[in-house]
């Protein structure tokens, strides 16, 4: 910092970008109230920071495209597979705490030592795979509904609907088998008239019941629950009152 | 597994930061596969506990420099740089009239060293040390180049204002 009656160029932009401390902070300030010309270099500064927004934040909300989020998708298959490899990980997994990759950490009150149910991070990661897929959102697409539910429900050992979503003005587009933990899980995808989508995750829970969790961050949020046999997820980047009422439908309607 | 989804997480960011750089979605695009395929290949190289998002920005910018110097699209270094290359570009004012539109014209006018630093500050939200080590460079040296390239943009976009047509967007 120089002294209170000459400020640098390199002054001016730390002002702007957050990089002074407190002190220095209202002593620029002070400053700035009597050089019009510095001040308003700061406000130009400020407004190409507000405009780079405008301009590129747009990018943020685009779907993925499929090119990209297919790379990291098939690259697990060149990950080590076999069953016995897949257990040493789990269990590494559990005994570090590791899981939570993306941050859920503190997000949600679970007292489970990973943060977060295993069954949730599937969920939302293949959410995030998935649901920004042009060519590929589903395994099976929704026009062989019958088909899919039984294939799904063999596979998870129960029986189990696609959820009727329509009340809620979501359509479902289809599914797909999942694993998780070397264990079947189904993805039933849905959308909306506006193109948005949701997924809804489901995999064998032997015991149990809790009410609706929640979980958000940035651009998608879930709430999951559990109800014996199955726990689920449901995940979409939607405001979380309106995830909500479709989670109450979901339920509704699975449950007999 | 955490890795890849603490990767996918931040695809969204890194296709924002290498369409700003390339100023083209396709190449954009391009540049954010490159950099998930050079990521997966090399995760192991990742380090627990550091900043996954600073790793791929790194590896981004890098890719897009190399190609940069073999493609040598716009003046790459910057003109006011110490140990200024002698072949590096013009400064990009110097007896130019230029209509500028809006900041993205004006972005494009500036040397990448210094659009670069303009968007891992200004857009990206970097801090300086962050992002000195994302290029490579001492603070000090991102600092400068902050000021000139904002100083430039400044003035490109006030020219695009005063001397322009009534048409040209006021930059709000």
């Amino acid at each position: 910092m120089n002294t209170p009656e000459q400020r640098t160029d390199a002054d001016l932009n730390a002002y702007v970008d957050g990089e002074m401390s407190e002190r220095e902070r209202a002593e620029m300030e002070v400053w700035l109230a009597t050089h019009a010309e510095a001040a308003a270099r700061v406000e130009a500064y400020r407004k190409q920071k507000e405009e780079l927004h405008k301009l590129f934040d747009p990018i943020i909300d685009e779907p993925v495209p499929a090119v990209l989020s297919e790379l990291i998708f098939q690259s697990r298959a060149a990950a080590p597979t076999s069953i016995g490899m897949r257990i040493v990980i789990t269990l590494l997994l559990l005994i570090t705490g590791a899981a939570g990759g993306w941050g859920l950490h503190g997000l949600q009150n679970s007292p489970q030592r990973t943060g977060l149910p295993n069954f949730v991070e599937r969920a939302v990661g293949a959410h995030l795979v998935y649901a920004s897929e042009v060519r590929h959102p589903v395994e099976v697409t929704a026009d062989q509904e019958g088909h899919l539910v039984a294939w799904l429900s063999k596979r998870l050992g129960s029986p189990i609907q696609a959820p009727r979503l329509l009340s809620a003005g979501y359509q479902l587009i289809g599914g797909r088998l999942l694993e998780e933990s070397s264990r079947p899980a189904a993805q039933f995808m849905y959308e909306d008239d506006r193109g948005r989508r949701l997924t809804v995750y489901v995999r064998a829970h032997a015991g149990g019941t809790t009410a609706f969790k929640f979980i958000g961050k940035d651009n998608v949020s879930a709430f999951y629950w559990m109800d014996a046999p199955f726990a689920y997820a449901l995940t979409g980047d939607i405001p979380r009152q309106e995830l909500l009422k479709v989670a109450h439908v979901v339920y509704e309607d699975l449950t007999p | 597994m955490d890795k890849k989804q603490a990767i996918i997480a931040e695809i969204p960011k890194l296709r924002r930061f290498a369409r700003a750089l390339a100023s083209d979605p396709a190449l954009g695009d391009d540049l954010v596969q490159d950099c998930l395929e050079r990521a997966l290949g090399r995760l192991h190289l990742w380090q627990k506990n550091t900043s996954m998002q600073a790793w791929l920005f790194t590896i981004l910018r890098n890719i897009f420099v190399n190609q940069l110097r073999h493609a040598a699209r716009r003046p790459r270094e910057d003109p006011f740089d110490e140990h200024k290359d002698q072949s590096g570009g013009s400064a990009p004012m110097q007896g130019q009239r230029l209509m500028i539109h809006d900041l993205g014209q004006a972005l494009d006018q500036l040397p990448e060293q210094q659009r670069e630093v303009i968007l891992l500050v200004g857009l990206e939200d970097f801090n300086y040390k962050d992002t000195a080590e994302i290029l490579g460079v001492p603070i000090g040296t991102v600092m400068s180049r902050l000021s000139r390239g904002r100083e430039t943009l400044r003035r490109l976009m006030d020219d695009g204002e005063h001397g322009g047509t009534p048409t040209l967007r006021r930059v709000k």
